[in-house]
């Protein structure tokens, strides 16, 4: 339960703080109750998702007759029991469109068109176990390349001494906010030159370029505060900037370099306009696969909110585990995209 | 805070600096300065970037020459028949939809973020608290679109399964088709982007507002000062700088919006913005010359926040 009592207690203002507890309350349930409807949703079987409202889940005998059980006199629990299913889930994960579901066709024996019935099927392309991988071989290569570029030169930036070092990094804090839109079109036209479209390392490169510039400031801002002394005693022991770099800068800087990472993973994972452009249905990801399902395949609500929660559930895991790196990542510095 | 930067004692080539710049600068250059001198060359072209904008005019009509393309971009959409269908026209327009997202996230954002901040100070489950109000950051727009949409479901049974009818319907109303009545569904999606980032902007204030010395809010409240008085006189006048920091991340950030009209509308029913409009002519209508003129467009509004971003940076490396 959440408590809103004050930690600091003021018992003069009575009203001001019921009405400031009322306040809260208010925002987070507005907050909270749009994701709890898609959850519920996710795991409720078609004919009950058009015909009753999520927030009567717990109601047993609402909804059409063929939803009811066929036991009129079963227990709630067991009627309850039949009144969510995980088939909304398989279902989007192999991108199964049939009318039944995956697993009723399946188990009656009549394949369902262009599936095996085996494992095999999570790799349908239409599904979103296929695009869960490509999400992932999307998303690593692009918050690895730009930290590690970034590491060299936020180096070059806080501990070496070069003509238009001031320079060169104010362009970099003005590029910051420069919107993908702008770069879209040549990058497209430059990577159908090369044959690139419709590959991963068209996506990769192009995340890598705009990922860095908010990397390189930030990194090069948590580099520049580590203490003076630490890099004198090791130059005057002899060590070069190498040695430095790899054997001082790189463990000092692991925290931001974690901020970073998780930050940069959402950034990508979550981001649908670079896999449109660039990816398309060649290689679908998930936000692509559950835009295109909004858009244009009008797929039911039962895949829809099965999908989005599967596409979810990373960053969610993500959020809540590491969440003071990723608040870190976050306000770091000015914003990008 | 960042102790002062300081030349090296280390030796070091004229070389070797750049050595380690080089990557960067290398895919800098070929992602975002070289496409961004492009963008800007093809805005001058044609359909497909082979000849000038000026060939794409067709005669009797109104032609701007080689910015023939931002006389597409700029007026294409509104009716300059009359003065009231100019000002009708312009409010369903990507330019007129832009002033509204602006308005309407940019204050709600800011205002929800801080009043909450300002509530759940000090509070017991206030790191609670703040993750709900977090959460929507971590996941995608598309995923949130697909949230909403399901929210704004407009049933076209009996039956409403979107809670927001239903809840118009319990009350006797009739329900509302939310996402194509204009100037209805607009507010709409306002309310999707301001779902998601008012927890970016709650925790950048939240953190000011903690950096105030206790001292200072004691003090006035021994001298008889209200909460409300507290939070205007006080409060906000001292995290100015902080609100304004916020205010402008946040215009950036809705005039670069795409995501979430294109999941939830399509830019259709008079709810296109720049960059969905700018995708339309990409790809949709493959006319590069026009979707790259909107590009432009969209940056010269964000250049003074360039400008803006490159002067603060080089206030602070003063203080440093």
């Amino acid at each position: 339960m959440i408590s809103l009592t004050r930690g600091k207690t003021n018992k003069n203002f009575d009203l001001t703080r019921l009405l400031t507890t009322i306040g809260i309350i208010i925002i987070l349930v507005l907050w909270l109750i749009p994701t709890i409807g898609l959850l519920v949703t996710s795991f409720r079987p078609l004919p009950l998702i058009n015909t009753t409202g999520w927030w009567t889940a717990l109601n047993v005998n609402n909804g059409p007759a063929a939803a009811q059980h066929p036991d009129p006199n079963a227990s709630y629990v067991e009627k309850l029991g039949t009144r969510f299913t995980i088939d909304n889930y398989v279902d989007a994960l192999t991108g199964y469109r049939g009318t039944k579901s995956y697993l009723t066709d399946c188990r009656s024996g009549t394949k369902p068109l262009g599936m095996n019935c085996n494992l095999s099927d999570l790799l349908n392309p239409r599904g979103m176990g296929r695009a869960f991988l490509n999400s992932i071989a999307v998303t690593l290569p692009s918050t690895i390349l730009p930290i590690a570029i970034a590491l060299f030169a936020a180096y070059a930036f806080s501990w070496m001494n070069f003509k238009g070092r001031y320079a060169v990094f104010a362009i970099l804090v003005g590029l910051q906010v420069v919107p993908i839109q702008m770069t879209l079109v040549p990058v497209l036209r430059m990577f159908a030159g090369m044959g690139l479209n419709g590959t991963f390392p068209a996506v990769w490169l192009f995340h890598t370029g705009f990922g860095l510039p908010y990397a390189i400031y930030l990194l090069r801002n948590t580099m520049s505060s580590l203490p003076k002394d630490l890099f004198e005693s090791a130059y005057l022991d002899g060590a070069n900037h190498w040695k430095v770099f790899t054997t001082i800068i790189l463990p000092l800087t692991t925290p931001a370099i974690a901020s970073l990472a998780i930050y940069q993973f959402l950034w990508v994972w979550n981001d649908l306009l670079v896999s449109l452009v660039f990816l398309g249905g060649s290689k679908p990801v998930m936000t692509y696969q559950i835009s295109n399902m909004v858009t244009s395949l009008g797929a039911g609500w039962h895949l829809l909110t099965a999908a989005a929660f599967l596409s979810m559930l990373l960053p969610m895991i993500v959020f809540f585990a590491l969440q003071r790196y990723f608040v870190r990542g976050m306000m770091a510095g000015a914003v990008k995209g | 805070m960042a102790k002062p930067t300081v030349a090296p004692v280390m030796r070091q080539g004229k070389f070797v600096p750049w050595l380690y710049l080089l990557p960067a600068i290398i895919v800098m250059s070929i992602f975002i300065l070289y496409p961004m001198i492009n963008t800007v060359n093809l805005s001058f072209q044609n359909a497909s970037g082979t000849a000038s904008a000026e060939t794409t005019c067709r005669e009797g009509q109104a032609c701007w020459g080689a910015f023939e393309n931002y006389r597409y971009a700029l007026t294409n959409e509104l009716n300059t028949s009359s003065v009231k269908a100019f000002w009708d026209s312009f409010w369903v327009s990507s330019y007129g939809n832009m002033v509204k997202w602006l308005v309407g996230m940019v204050s709600g954002t800011v205002i929800i973020g801080l009043l909450f901040a300002v509530w759940v100070d000090g509070i017991k489950s206030e790191a609670l608290a703040k993750s709900i109000i977090f959460m929507p950051m971590a996941i995608s727009f598309v995923g949130a679109g697909v949230i909403w949409k399901f929210v704004y479901n407009y049933g076209t049974s009996q039956v409403q399964t979107g809670i927001l009818n239903a809840i118009i319907s319990a009350f006797g109303g009739d329900p509302v088709a939310f996402l194509s009545k204009v100037p209805l569904n607009t507010f709409m999606l306002i309310i999707v982007g301001t779902w998601m980032w008012t927890g970016f902007c709650m925790t950048l204030l939240s953190a000011a507002i903690k950096s105030i010395p206790e001292e200072i809010i004691e003090a006035s409240r021994i001298d008889g000062a209200t909460d409300y008085k507290i939070f205007t006189k006080i409060q906000v006048p001292i995290i100015m700088p902080t609100i304004i920091v916020v205010i402008t991340t946040m215009v950036i950030n809705v005039l670069k919006l795409f995501d979430i009209v294109y999941v939830m509308t399509g830019g259709n029913y008079g709810t296109n913005v720049l960059a969905t409009r700018m995708y339309t002519e990409m790809y949709a209508n493959s006319q590069y010359g026009r979707g790259t003129a909107i590009a432009v467009i969209l940056i010269l509004f964000i250049v003074p926040f360039i400008i803006m971003n490159i002067r603060r940076f080089i206030k602070e490396e003063a203080m440093r």
